[in-house]
């Protein structure tokens, strides 16, 4: 058996490889070097470690956020889904050629200006405290279901608009090929429009997912006890800023990962449809 | 309302006074243009002289401004008139192909069966490949187009054309968009579809193509069909001075 020789071009990237972990590394040892050298000099260090870094209130207060925090994810994947609906059909209204549909595309139009231009925390207080107050029933009072709908209004006019560029980004040509061979326009949109429009909408609808999973938080403002709350809770509790350190914590093991799947997904669409990214 | 054309039985497409023009410039200027079934019909001419919107409007991708195109003797410029039943029988390749490139090449091939004739999806990818495999491109029908060269890419736009079993093409200017070396590959199927007696009418600045493949050759200028002959006679004996002009023009680029 012959080992297949290494060419010209795989010694020299080899060898870059090499170089770029080696400086990687000694770069990075000497940042966390400074880091946690440096920082406990400061004259403050000892002060804020124990109001921020206390170890028995994180430990202490980590199973009850964890526990509130089961309520942020349940409106994340309840508001999701339905802002991902919501804004197509915003983006198809606002897209909309046919004479009949323009009461529709005049909506939708409404629809994105003013919510876009209200910041979601005016939104969750205007809604969660309105929308109650007009006397409904009980389980309709419920501050969480009005929260969930500020979230999806307010996101679904910002993801519309998204979703409208990536429509309009995909090429005349493709609906001419596409209609050239008889597909109607409905087709035309669900099979080969939107499709392409999706993937390049990809990273931005990966922000506004990872700006989402924070605004949850924002529902606290009108009662439910999810993480924020809690943290405030335990913070009062104990007289220490170490509960808000846990929250940011758990916030950050849910969007980190999701980051790098969403990244990782890219890179792999990338190059399933063959396109080669120039250094 | 559809009116009928007299000598509808003996044309698939018949132009009468074909006028279209975008806001204020006048770009067919009544085109007539009768094409019989299994003719192959080749339009030469200045760039911007109607050639693509002529096409376009046969498949109606552009609304026709008025005159009548029978098609087997139908008006399908009918303003109106739903363009779907129509375009599914007329197939039609692009320039720059535009294929579908979230797809691969057989589902390229089968998303128009699929979709409009309501073909399963596992027969529309195995009459898809077979298709592909016709034309010389069984091997690649996984790969996503921009995998493929531009011949190999044009001859699948080509073959998702004919998947649907087109009764007419249109053929705007297929080799414009490849390297010398790949119009070959390409200009070879249009020649197995014009044996096949494929009714086409082309566009293109292939003027030796034109002239061994078509049975009447039209020259357009400013929107109008000046000169229309046999081949041998328009490229060898033009008789328009314009034509003249023209195929001058383009015998001096060496394109002929
Ligand atoms: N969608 C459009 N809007 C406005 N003008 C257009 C449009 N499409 C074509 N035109 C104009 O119509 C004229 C004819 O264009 P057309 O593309 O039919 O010419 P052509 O003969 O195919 O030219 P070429 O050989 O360069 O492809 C040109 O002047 C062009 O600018
Ligand atoms: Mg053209």
């Amino acid at each position: 058996m012959t080992v297949p020789p290494l060419t010209r071009r795989a010694v020299y990237e080899q060898k870059q490889r090499r170089r770029a972990m080696v400086i990687a590394t000694v770069s990075t040892t000497i940042a966390l070097v400074a880091v946690v050298v440096l920082i406990p000099l400061t004259p403050g260090w000892e002060k804020v470690k124990k109001s921020f870094f206390d170890a028995d209130i994180f430990v202490e207060s980590f199973p009850g956020l964890l526990d509130a925090f089961l309520l942020d994810l349940k409106i994340l994947f309840v508001s999701t889904p339905l802002i991902l609906i919501v804004a197509l059909l915003i983006a198809l209204a606002r897209g909309a050629r046919r004479p009949a549909m323009f009461p529709l595309k005049a909506f939708a139009v409404i629809y994105t200006d003013v919510l876009r231009g209200i910041p979601v925390i005016l939104l969750v207080f205007l809604i969660g405290f309105g929308v109650p107050a007009l006397g409904l029933s009980r389980e309709l009072s419920n501050p969480v279901i009005w929260g969930t709908v500020t979230l999806v209004l307010s996101y679904s006019a910002y993801v519309s608009e998204v979703m409208r560029a990536g429509i309009d980004s995909v090429h005349e040509s493709q609906r001419a090929a596409a209609r050239s061979l008889g597909m109607t326009g409905h087709q035309t949109m669900s099979a080969v429009v939107l499709p392409q429009a999706f993937r390049r909408i990809v990273p931005p609808l990966m922000n506004s997912f990872v700006s989402l999973q924070k605004d949850v938080a924002l529902v606290s403002l009108i009662g439910p006890v999810e993480i924020l709350r809690q943290a405030g809770i335990d913070k009062a509790k104990t007289a220490n800023f170490t509960p808000y350190v846990a929250a940011a914590v758990i916030f950050l093991a849910l969007t980190i990962p999701f980051t790098r799947l969403a990244d990782w997904a890219l890179a792999r669409q990338r190059r399933r449809t063959g396109a080669t990214t120039i250094a | 309302m559809t009116s009928e054309s007299p000598t509808a039985a003996v044309l698939k497409i018949q132009m009468r006074g074909v006028y279209k023009a975008f806001d204020a410039t006048t770009v067919l200027d009544g085109i007539n243009l009768d094409v019989a079934t299994g003719n192959v019909i080749a339009l030469i001419g200045a760039s911007g002289s109607g050639k693509s919107t002529l096409l376009r409007c046969v498949n109606l991708l552009e609304p026709v401004d008025d005159g009548e195109i029978f098609f087997d003797g139908v008006d399908i410029a009918e303003p109106g008139l739903d363009p779907d039943p129509i375009r599914r029988r007329i197939g039609m390749v692009f320039q720059s192909f535009n294929l579908f490139p979230h797809m691969s090449v057989t589902d390229n091939v089968a998303i128009g069966p699929r979709k409009v004739l309501g073909v399963s999806k596992s027969q529309a990818r195995s009459d898809g490949l077979e298709m592909l495999t016709r034309l010389g491109l069984g091997e690649r029908a996984d790969a996503y187009p921009d995998q493929l060269s531009g011949g190999q890419q044009q001859r699948v736009a080509i073959a998702r054309s004919l998947a649907m079993n087109p009764e007419v093409m249109l053929l705007d200017e297929i080799t414009s968009a490849l390297d010398p070396e790949l119009v070959g590959e390409v200009l070879d199927v249009i020649r197995g579809l014009k044996e096949a007696g494929m009714t086409m009418l082309f566009a293109t600045h292939e003027m030796a193509f034109a002239r061994e493949i078509s049975d009447t050759v039209c020259f357009l200028h400013k929107g109008r069909i000046l000169e229309e002959g046999p081949p041998d006679q328009i490229f060898g004996d033009p008789r328009e001075p314009r034509t003249k002009a023209f195929l001058q023009r383009v015998t001096d680029a060496g394109r002929l």
